[in-house]
């Protein structure tokens, strides 16, 4: 391949979208497919768009009981008692529960795929029996014969506790005099893997080194150190959590609920319930958001308990201000990041120290904020050291990158300041210290051909970036991005048939267009349209383990596996076909739609839809098998574009132009693309400049609403623009990356730096409230 | 628990009467009692706009409106819209842009263009992104749904 800078590109509309959706494309390097880069409507569109599609809270079942969880009103205290027989007596009540009824769990670590758990901390997050540690945290249930009779049942529940107090702030909840709030965790320092022998707030201390830091430091002409903060927030998904539980006489527990992973559930149901994974059935309703909070569990075993207690399913559903109390968020966070140049606009080095937010048990991202914090560039030595600390918060789950948004925040603005003190354009920086294949990241990974640079020159060579802004107080800023991705375990099973079709079922829950990006993989490979795949997502016992859908690993992961189940089916067609024609199977080929004789056998051909009506005569029904455990997902780089006005009499930030651009590899469905990048910008921009959980004193959380937890709505944003970029990922046949994740990462950064040319003012706060922006430009005129 | 009474209403354009307790919402009424569960519950207090109706040529938050009050309404609800000739074009619209991931939102959205269009058959991008602001979306960054709004009110100039 041509070194970078001789290799010619330009940008154009991409097929099928509208001015606003563009691709960087490298002269004589355009993909060619028939399937692949097109827009069909999805397949379960229909279904969507008339309410037809049933979502976690639609599941009805006769006898169904409806059930209500009782909350913790403390952010801290010790459960001393807990009376619920008043609630037994209440007419129409048919079972309460506590954790009592939960058989008991142990310390032991399980994976749930966007993060590990310790079982008994899981249990405890259920139904808390020693402590609560967080306004919310789930004590009780009740199963009734409406939603009312159960909270009413539920408010007769008498809890008797010992109030603590919270603990909040991370930097607080480090020192020697904090409250400890889990007295069975010590510090867990990898990678070194040697435990703390104190109970501590501080469960796991991540530490990274590269290089010779000092050295890196001393060789520097520039050098900046700047702290940073972040606020608790949500992922805000607008379907609530819910669950639906029956425990038949039998043993078997049914579970149907709305999540990320069906056997993740699965998983959790099994251990926390001490039964067998075959005792099991999880039936995945369709999903109304997640971005990584809809994978571990909170009201299914707790549906399980009340129906096993009940002898009746029973459905339980949180609202909104549960969904805010006990389930999310991500964390909050305290960071120190330290990045040298040399004269030249070479990175020497970078340190940083992280400290974020578990919430009530251990589990936030920080190994990922960890790795991501310098990935985007090649930093020749590194020092970086991460902190997990529990705060009386709840438990905090994966977001959209989990980690990565938060330390893009501090390198991308500190690369800023970089550039303005060196007088450097900001893309040429980028573009000098661009991570590319075969850079070690400081965690010590070395990396496969990826995309950062390319991400550079769409910058570069975009309408938005050529064209100048105008007018007072007004700016513009760029911030670039990582994620890994995921690769993991997917099946698919797809047959063909009669009539030319295919039934392509699978394990990963579709939560944004993966039915039919996975069946546009499986539709390319044989040759015939999207439209005569039919993908149905099944449930645990339908299919082979599947892990989540996260990590932006379902395209890819889950299209590997239809792909081989593609593959699969035209082996056995050419096998029918060597049957039909008598001749021997070596002889036969699949190529574009159609299976030919060749190796000197008379010329034949047969198409996909003529075989698809003989297999009944060759041999039966044709079923294409997929499985794979698949590692070689690439990373995914974004850099953003964000134009900014800033009010200087309110502080209010409006974004008035947003381009993102990504390598995504390729893309499949370019139309969900596109549609992954501008929502990740959406939430992005929510993170920059409004979402945060405001606590009290007491530990109470005050805004858990959609009207004071604002998320942005449609006239807060601008159009957001997209530029794919796509540099193929040799770890899969069409080479496509992970896509979700990435694009939330570099907004914060990217609007950071606009406020910056806008008012002079540099916000290492998020969010940048009105509030917050006021005080900077007011602190800044003294 | 106060006693149930009989609500005599339309339901896309069919009588119904239902009986429904004092305290039930519009859209635990649709969604329990009549299994329309198209209408979908984001919030329950009015701030995400997923359970939007039609109640009398108006989009309102089916959650903030108790079942009692649309005794003699006429209620038009995402199960209304498509008819044995197809899709409405709202509809087209939506899964031609590719206006929906998740898709918990979309029935809302769909609501509330209508109600939008029903009222103002071409609006400006900055009508359309007012009219919607009381639907929250979390998935699409909402530019695909602004499209999809175009494309409709297009169709139905057409």
């Amino acid at each position: 391949m041509a070194s970078v800078e001789e290799r010619q590109f330009h940008i154009e509309p991409f097929p099928g979208g509208t001015p606003g959706n563009q691709r960087l494309v490298e002269e004589g390097r355009l993909p060619d497919y028939d399937v692949v880069g097109t827009r069909p409507i999805r397949h379960d569109g229909t279904d969507k768009v008339t309410g037809r599609a049933r979502y976690g809270a639609d599941i009805k079942l006769s006898g169904l009981l409806q059930g209500f969880v009782l909350r913790s009103p403390h952010a801290h205290a010790r459960i001393i008692s807990i009376d619920t027989s008043k609630a037994a007596e209440v007419p129409g009540v048919h079972a309460v529960c506590t954790n009592a009824d939960m058989p008991s769990a142990t310390h032991r670590a399980g994976d749930l795929g966007e993060g590990v758990v310790d079982w008994y901390h899981l249990n405890q997050n259920v139904l808390a029996s020693d402590k609560v540690l967080y306004t919310g945290h789930a004590v009780a249930a009740v199963a009734a014969d409406s939603v009312h009779i159960a909270e009413e049942a539920a408010m007769l529940i008498e809890v008797e506790y010992e109030v603590l107090p919270p603990v909040l702030d991370v930097r607080q909840a480090r020192t020697a005099e904090a409250v400890v709030l889990n007295d069975d965790v010590r510090t867990d320092r990898q990678p070194v893997g040697e435990k703390g022998d104190e109970p501590t707030n501080v469960a796991k201390h991540f530490h990274y080194q590269k290089g010779d830091v000092d050295a890196g430091f001393a060789a520097a002409e520039v050098v900046i150190e700047r702290e940073f903060t972040t606020e608790t927030v949500h992922q805000g998904y607008i379907e609530p959590h819910t669950a639906t539980a029956y425990w038949s006489p039998d043993g078997k527990i049914t579970v149907w609920t709305s999540t990320q992973g069906s056997f993740m559930i699965r998983m959790q149901v099994a251990e926390l319930l001490a039964v067998p994974i075959s005792k099991v059935k999880v039936v995945p309703m369709e999903i109304g958001g997640g971005f990584g909070g809809k994978i571990a569990v909170y009201l299914q075993p707790v549906a399980a308990v009340l129906s096993r207690l009940s002898g009746r399913p029973v459905k339980l559903n949180m609202d909104r201000s549960n969904v805010f109390d006990a389930t999310g968020p991500t964390p909050g966070s305290y960071m120190k990041v330290k990045i040298g140049v040399d004269a030249k606009g070479m990175i020497t080095a970078g340190e940083a120290e992280l400290l974020f937010e578990a919430g009530a048990f251990p589990g936030s991202p920080i190994n990922p904020g960890c790795m991501c914090i310098f990935a985007c560039y090649n930093v020749p030595n590194g020092r970086i050291d991460g902190y997990d600390i529990c705060v009386n918060k709840p438990r905090s789950n994966a977001y959209r990158a989990p980690g990565s948004t938060h330390v893009a925040l501090a390198t991308e603005t500190i690369v800023d300041e970089i550039c303005e003190k060196l007088g450097m354009c900001p893309v040429e920086f980028r573009m000098k210290n661009a991570a590319k294949e075969g850079d070690e990241r400081v965690d010590g990974v070395t990396y496969p051909p990826i995309g950062m640079w390319e991400t550079m020159k769409a910058v570069e060579l975009s309408d938005h970036w050529q064209s100048p802004l105008e007018g007072p107080h007004r700016g513009r800023g760029i911030a670039s991005g990582f994620w890994f991705n995921f690769g993991g375990n997917s099946v698919v099973a797809a047959t063909v048939n009669e009539d030319g079709t295919v039934s392509l079922i699978e394990g990963s829950t579709d939560i944004g267009g993966t039915r039919a990006s996975v069946a546009m993989q499986l539709a390319e490979i044989l040759g015939i349209a999207a439209e005569d795949v039919t993908p149905t997502v099944v449930d645990t016992e339908s299919i082979g383990y599947t892990d989540v859908t996260g990590g932006s690993r379902t395209c890819h992961a889950t299209g590997l596996a239809a792909i081989k189940a593609a593959e699969d089916i035209q082996d056995q067609l050419c096998q029918r076909a060597a049957i039909l024609w008598d001749v021997e199977a070596d002889g036969v080929e699949y190529s574009d739609g159609q299976i030919q004789a060749v190796n000197g056998s008379e010329p034949r051909t047969i198409s996909f839809a003529e075989i698809s009506g003989k297999l009944n005569q060759t041999g039966g029904p044709v079923v294409g098998r997929g499985s794979v455990n698949a590692d070689k997902h690439g990373g995914a780089f974004a850099t953003h574009i964000a134009d900014v006005e800033v009010d200087p009499d309110t502080g209010k930030v409006q974004v008035l132009r947003y381009t993102a651009i990504q390598d995504v590899g390729t893309a499949i469905h370019p139309s969900y693309v596109e549609g992954q990048m501008q929502g990740g910008v959406a939430q992005g921009i929510g993170w920059a400049l409004n979402e945060e959980y405001h606590y009290g004193d007491d530990g109470r959380l005050h805004n858990a609403s959609f009207l004071d937890y604002r998320i942005p709505t449609c006239y807060d944003l601008p159009d957001i623009e997209t530029i794919i970029v796509e540099v193929p990922n040799p770890g899969h046949p069409f080479g496509v990356r992970g896509v979700g994740e990435v694009p939330i990462v570099p907004p914060p950064a990217a609007i950071a730096n606009a406020i910056y040319h806008a008012t002079g003012v540099r916000l290492r706060s998020l969010p940048m409230s009105p509030p917050k922006v006021m005080h900077e430009l007011l602190s800044n005129d003294e | 628990m106060a006693r149930q009474r009989i609500i005599s209403t339309s339901i896309n354009g069919n009588p119904v009467e239902v009986l429904a307790a004092p305290r039930q919402t519009l859209l635990e009424v649709l969604r329990e009692n009549l299994d329309l569960i198209g209408t979908k519950e984001g919030c329950s207090n009015g701030n995400c706009g997923a359970c939007t109706v039609i109640l009398d040529g108006r989009p309102v938050d089916s959650c903030l409106v108790l079942a009692v009050e649309v005794e003699g309404s006429e209620v038009e609800t995402i199960e209304g819209l498509a008819s044995t000739d197809g899709l409405h074009v709202i509809q087209d619209a939506f899964l031609g842009q590719a206006a929906l991931q998740c898709g918990i939102c979309t029935p809302g959205f769909i609501m509330s263009t209508k109600a939008l269009l029903d009222e103002n058959s071409s609006p400006s991008e900055g009508e359309i992104r007012f009219h919607l602001a009381g639907n929250l979306c979390r998935c699409t960054g909402y530019d695909k749904i602004v499209r999809a709004v175009e494309q409709a009110a297009a169709g139905e100039m057409n």
